[in-house]
């Protein structure tokens, strides 16, 4: 039992970062703008987020900044994109090889000035700890309920979005910038504002994203390659979950358990017989896992008759002037 | 900000405009690169470091002597040769963001084959690793256009996922059959036996004469070739080309196979190559093939203008980490550079294909109405 509460308890903390990146992700391609710059946004993010937990020595602050830091890195993006129409592709990589050599540069000079670690007070902060009464539930008080406060807030968000898109005005709106910008002009909706304003607020939530890395996984020790990978997996996260900031809640647990599962599998082997198996199996399968079936997710939607959850003109910019 | 100012009787709107003189476009892009420089340069600036003297370590520093020199070329040539792969798929329109992965295949089946025939000679052996790269490299991209024509499955995201499923595949194979027993234990994957090491020519491996025909062959093939007609044809518009009777599956499908197929051969040089000790490792491509995308559509997707970005960023990249001694600067200064000189020269092409209207007394237009209409 203790093994199955370990694991799930796992995979939500290695889940959320995923949560984070998803959510900002499907905000962004909702508004139609294939944001391939998802990793770079998130390095970004952990440096910023990092760098003032570092020096303030205050979460809130410490959280603001990494929002803004993805929020500026979607704003050269925004900017290239919808105002200039360059190329959606092109731009988004060089975000990501941008963001990246961005946190490693200033990683280094923040090293090279003595080894950053995050002071005791802000450790404790976040902290696992066990909500008041509600921790106390057996075997969910500890999944659920047991998580350092940032878990929390990607949940709020992920359900905030959802909601959004589902039943507010503006939620609408953006889903019709995001099937179809001419149509959506034409209703009199400001195409490249919607645009702005929602790649602006996803860079900001995957900047997020990118904090909970550098504060939590580091263990409070700045990393240079601490993304590793992770602003990927968020953009193959949104297409798991298609588009639903909803189910990207379940999708990013169960991404998290593959994560996390090459770690514990040998757990899972000695402690019940009939998983024995599962400690013969390669941990290259369990980080293959989540490309595989995202992979295969694509081209089994693709293949049913009937409309994709994919927003329709996402990837291509809209230019009034041609019909 | 199509509609600003529409109050005070004029309004602003962006329109197309024609296709300018190709030595005006040349010079533009000279102009942006240097402009391109002067941003990174400002970027310099804040560092403390005086950004002239920096450009011109940059510069001398990878050229400075001969192994300088010849880890330049260890740069520039994969890099190139991927490109003018992801060229090809990117003029027909086709968002092949795969290069990445193919590249990695191309090196895992020309290990493959090393491994199997290790008892062949050298040049039927090297031959044998390049076949065995195109065909199992070009499949690998191929299946992204099989499902595209079939199922309109999304070009961009699937070859992505297939750039993480190959870079695991190379963590399978080193944790399991290809692990070398005499490394004691620790993960790694046995060097190539030494028949199935690319040739040297003046102590560069021989992948820059196979960069220079690549570089012709792609020009004619372009230019000159019913093939590269029909490929631009299919990326200006699908439809047009299946008025024209042709058959736009097979182009796509066709055309895919050769972009993966050049990146993977790009792939097999480099693990059979100097720079990686004939060995193959996960960090084989280490981010090429995203760079490559980059590099293809700064150069236009055009293999001369490939061939001068494929250049400048070696030169940075190389350039960059010679100067972290001089400066203090860590080499990742290179990322940041790289990504503010494309930056900066998306922000021209803009210049270039469209420009800026002023209309004035422009108030009872279509837009104009909506927008009085929906307030």
């Amino acid at each position: 039992m203790n093994t199955i509460v370990n694991f799930l308890f796992a995979a939500i903390k290695a889940g959320t970062p995923l949560l984070f990146g998803t959510t900002g992700e499907i905000l962004t391609q909702k508004s139609g703008n294939m944001n391939l710059g998802v990793e770079g946004l998130m390095y970004m993010g952990a440096f910023g987020g990092f760098l003032i937990a570092y020096k303030t020595d205050n979460l809130l602050l410490s959280l603001l900044a990494a929002a803004l830091f993805g929020a500026l890195g979607s704003l050269i993006y925004s900017f290239l994109v919808v105002t200039l129409k360059a190329n959606q592709n092109v731009t988004g990589l060089s975000l990501t090889i941008f963001g990246t050599g961005f946190a490693t540069f200033f990683g280094e000079m923040l090293i090279e000035g003595g080894s950053p670690k995050l002071s005791a007070n802000m450790t404790t902060i976040l902290s696992e700890k066990p909500l008041p009464v509600l921790g106390n539930i057996p075997f969910f008080g500890k999944v659920l309920f047991s998580h350092n406060i940032i878990v929390y807030l990607a949940l709020v968000i992920a359900v905030i979005v959802w909601a959004y898109m589902r039943f507010t005005r503006p939620g609408m709106k953006l889903k019709a910038v995001g099937e179809n910008p001419a149509a959506a002009d034409a209703m009199g909706i400001n195409v490249d504002l919607t645009k702005y304003v929602h790649t602006l607020i996803g860079g900001a939530i995957c900047g997020v994203g990118g904090a909970y890395i550098s504060l939590i996984n580091g263990n409070g020790i700045w990393n240079n390659g601490c993304i590793n990978g992770q602003g990927w997996i968020s953009v193959a996260l949104v297409i798991f979950a298609s588009w639903s900031s909803a189910k990207a809640i379940l999708g990013s647990l169960i991404f998290g358990a593959f994560t996390v599962f090459q770690v514990r599998a040998n757990d899972f082997a000695s402690e019940f017989a009939f998983l024995s198996f599962l400690s013969k199996i390669p941990n290259a399968i369990y980080v293959m896992l989540p490309f595989v079936i995202t992979a295969l997710v694509l081209i089994i939607s693709s293949m049913k008759e009937g409309r994709s959850e994919q927003p329709a003109s996402c990837g291509t910019n809209y230019y009034r002037e041609e019909r | 900000m199509n509609n600003k100012n529409k109050s005070k009787g004029f309004r602003i709107h962006v329109v197309k405009r024609p296709p300018l003189p190709a030595k005006k476009v040349t010079l533009f892009y000279i102009l942006a690169i240097v402009a391109a420089l002067a941003v990174g340069g400002v970027f310099i600036l804040c560092l403390g470091v005086n950004p002239f003297a920096f450009f011109a370590k940059v510069f001398t520093g990878s050229l400075q002597s001969k192994m300088a020199r010849i880890a330049l070329m260890r740069i520039i040539l994969p890099l190139f040769i991927t490109s003018i792969g992801v060229s090809v798929a990117f003029k027909m329109r086709f968002w092949n963001v795969g290069a990445e992965g193919q590249f990695i295949m191309g090196a895992v089946f020309a290990c493959w084959a090393a491994f199997t025939f290790d008892s062949l000679p050298r040049p039927v052996l090297l031959v044998l690793m390049a076949v065995a790269a195109i065909i199992g490299g070009g499949l690998f991209g191929m299946v992204c256009a099989y499902f595209k024509c079939r199922y309109n499955t999304n070009e961009t995201l699937l070859t992505l996922m297939l750039n993480y499923i190959a870079l695991y595949i190379v963590q399978l194979l080193r944790d399991g059959v290809w692990r070398d027993p005499a490394a004691g234990g620790f993960p790694k994957i046995a060097q190539l036996p030494e028949n199935g090491w690319v040739y040297q020519l003046f102590s560069v491996d021989i992948t820059w004469i196979i960069a220079i025909v690549l570089f012709v062959v792609a020009h004619i093939y372009f230019t000159k070739t019913k093939q590269g007609y029909e490929i631009s044809v299919v990326g200006d518009s699908q439809n047009t080309a299946r008025y024209a009777g042709m058959d736009v599956n097979k182009i796509i499908t066709r055309t895919m196979f050769i972009s993966s197929a050049i990146c993977a051969l790009a792939g097999m040089l480099q693990v059979a190559g100097d720079g990686t000790s004939h060995t193959l490792t996960t960090g084989i491509a280490s981010g090429i093939g995203f760079t490559a995308i980059i590099v293809a559509w700064l150069g236009k997707l055009n293999p001369t203008g490939i061939l001068s970005v494929s250049i400048l960023f070696g030169i940075l990249e190389k350039g960059c980490g010679v100067a972290k001694s001089t400066f203090m600067l860590s080499p990742a200064v290179a990322d940041i550079l790289q990504g503010i000189i494309l930056f900066v020269i998306l922000g021209f092409d803009f210049v270039i294909t469209y420009k800026i209207v002023i209309d004035k007394n422009n108030k009872t237009d279509k837009k104009g109405a909506a927008d009085e209409h929906n307030s």
